[in-house]
């Protein structure tokens, strides 16, 4: 299997959103905007259909729309008086619509659209590679730098705002990360289950973690086996790499889960 | 030396709202012990937030340690309890990394924590006498221990003004009694000047120095032996 460019790309890229999807997931998952992931990458949809009509890369105007969205999602929900929910609605569904105009005007509603909406492992690139290794590079060692700021805002914001932390600023850094994992990640799990694989993991360490460092390293280490293991039967079962490396992913809470009844 | 604290002439109505404070002057020392008390809805949770500069004033002037409470440059040097402070997020976060994160504005924000900071941190948990559960998931822990860790994440701060909004919702009364003994101890032992706001304070009346009760407006503010009668807590008796 390894013998094969495509697949070595795939491991590679793999490897990298593996690690950065469940660990920018479990500040989402903290914050209980577990489904923010889902609302961005309908956004990033509108990116990449904006890239089709364009022909500009569809990733980097997935980069460039996620972005956006996500900081449009957190401004609207901190600012502009309006519930989160509320804000993801509006962010989620406006970014559909435009997605799906778009791609009828650029006349693109076909098989290559599918590699986005559902991941695919044949169409990994090295320039792939080379933004998602950089920006995933750059990405984590934003989460490592910020992890205690993170922390201390995810487990008390109205006391992180009294003592004069950058709260606002802290928020929009979360923001910006998920949406450059949706982006960096849409190539291999696809934009629909994009977020499934940030939050899954998350929860099924939350089942069986002993604090919060130990939930963020136990996630990283399902969500980085989910699509290692994920890609390989994808592989061999001639299946699609985004639903196998999910269901993997909800494999580990059912046994996350047992563990943590075994344990009782 | 400035005044921790102060309200001048101070009026607060929330937008199209009728108003909730109206001609408040009130003004905390450095040192000073004080209990914010009052019917729920008589607007002690807006005084707090215009105190802390959370809220703008409708009109008049908040000052928090000299400065405009909006525009406080001191903010690190404050450390606030939220009512019915919970560890807010899913994951079970430990005595020690909530403690930590109280060094946060007055320590480094961004990189790991220095050893300087973890030593404070770490003093803390002692101080508030949970030392043997420093590794134990909050979530473990009764109502009391877990006030506890927050007061110690608030200590760990270093803090010059000490907020504590409701601090006994849902504990039960013997943990209220030993919250108001640890308070008492801090505030001889380090000298930190402390807000404790409570529709109930009762567990605190003989430890505070002030008692403040807040209607719409300040109706009383005097040493808690100065109270009326008809105002004391009935669910507390001291001797």
């Amino acid at each position: 299997m390894l013998d094969l460019e495509f697949m070595r790309l795939a491991f590679a890229v793999g490897a990298i959103v593996g690690v950065l999807a469940p660990a920018v997931g479990f500040f989402l998952v903290q914050r209980r905007q577990s489904l923010v992931g889902d609302g961005i990458g309908h956004v990033a949809f509108a990116g990449v259909a904006a890239g089709y009509l364009l022909h500009v890369s569809p990733v980097l105007t997935a980069l460039v729309a996620a972005v956006l969205g996500a900081i449009a999602i957190e401004l609207l929900r901190s600012r502009g008086g309006t519930a989160g929910d509320q804000a993801l609605a509006l962010v989620f569904y406006t970014g559909i619509a435009l997605g799906v105009v778009l791609v009828s005007t650029a006349g693109a509603l076909n098989v290559n659209l599918f590699q986005y909406l559902f991941g695919s492992i044949l169409t990994v690139t090295r320039s792939d590679l080379a933004l998602v290794g950089l920006l995933g590079g750059v990405a984590l060692c934003a989460l490592g730098l910020a992890y205690r700021a993170l922390v201390g805002v995810t487990l008390d914001q109205e006391a992180a705002r009294v003592q004069g932390l950058p709260v606002p600023a802290l928020n929009v850094l979360v923001a910006a990360l998920a949406a450059t994992t949706v982006a960096l990640s849409m190539r291999i799990v696809g934009i629909l289950l994009i977020a499934a694989l940030m939050v899954l993991p998350v929860i099924a360490a939350g089942r069986v973690a002993w604090s919060m460092l130990s939930t963020l390293l136990i996630a990283v280490g399902i969500g980085l086996v989910s699509v290692l293991a994920g890609l390989t039967i994808s592989y061999y079962g001639d299946l699609p790499p985004g639903g196998t490396i999910v269901l993997v992913a909800a494999g580990s809470f059912v046994l996350c889960s047992a563990l943590a009844l075994l344990r009782r | 030396m400035s005044l921790t604290v102060e309200l001048r002439d101070v009026s607060f109505s929330y937008p199209g709202g009728p108003p909730v404070l109206a001609a408040v002057d009130f003004a905390v020392a450095p040192g000073d012990f004080v209990a914010i008390a009052g019917p729920n809805g008589g607007g002690k949770t807006t005084l707090l937030r215009v105190v802390l500069g959370l809220e703008r004033p409708t009109s008049g002037a908040a000052l928090l340690f000299g400065d405009a409470a909006v525009r406080c440059t001191h903010r690190s040097e404050i450390a606030y309890l939220a009512q019915r402070a919970q560890a807010g997020g899913e994951a079970p976060v430990t005595v020690r990394e909530l403690v930590a994160a109280g060094r946060l504005a007055s320590g480094r924000l961004l990189g790991p924590l220095r050893r300087g900071d973890r030593a404070i941190a770490d003093e803390a948990i002692v101080r508030v006498g949970l030392a043997s559960h420093a590794r134990s998931p909050l979530r473990t822990l009764s109502g009391g221990m877990q006030q506890r860790a927050f007061i110690a994440k608030a200590l760990a701060a270093k803090p010059a003004l000490l907020v504590l909004d409701e601090p006994t919702t849902g504990v039960d009364a013997a943990s209220q009694e030993s919250l108001a003994e640890l308070l008492a101890e801090l505030h001889t032992e380090l000298g930190v000047t402390i807000l404790y706001v409570s529709h109930e304070f009762g567990a605190v009346e003989n430890v505070v120095q002030r008692v403040v009760l807040v209607r719409g407006g300040i109706v009383f503010d005097g040493a808690p032996s100065e109270l009326p009668g008809v105002w004391h807590d009935p669910s507390h008796h001291h001797a």
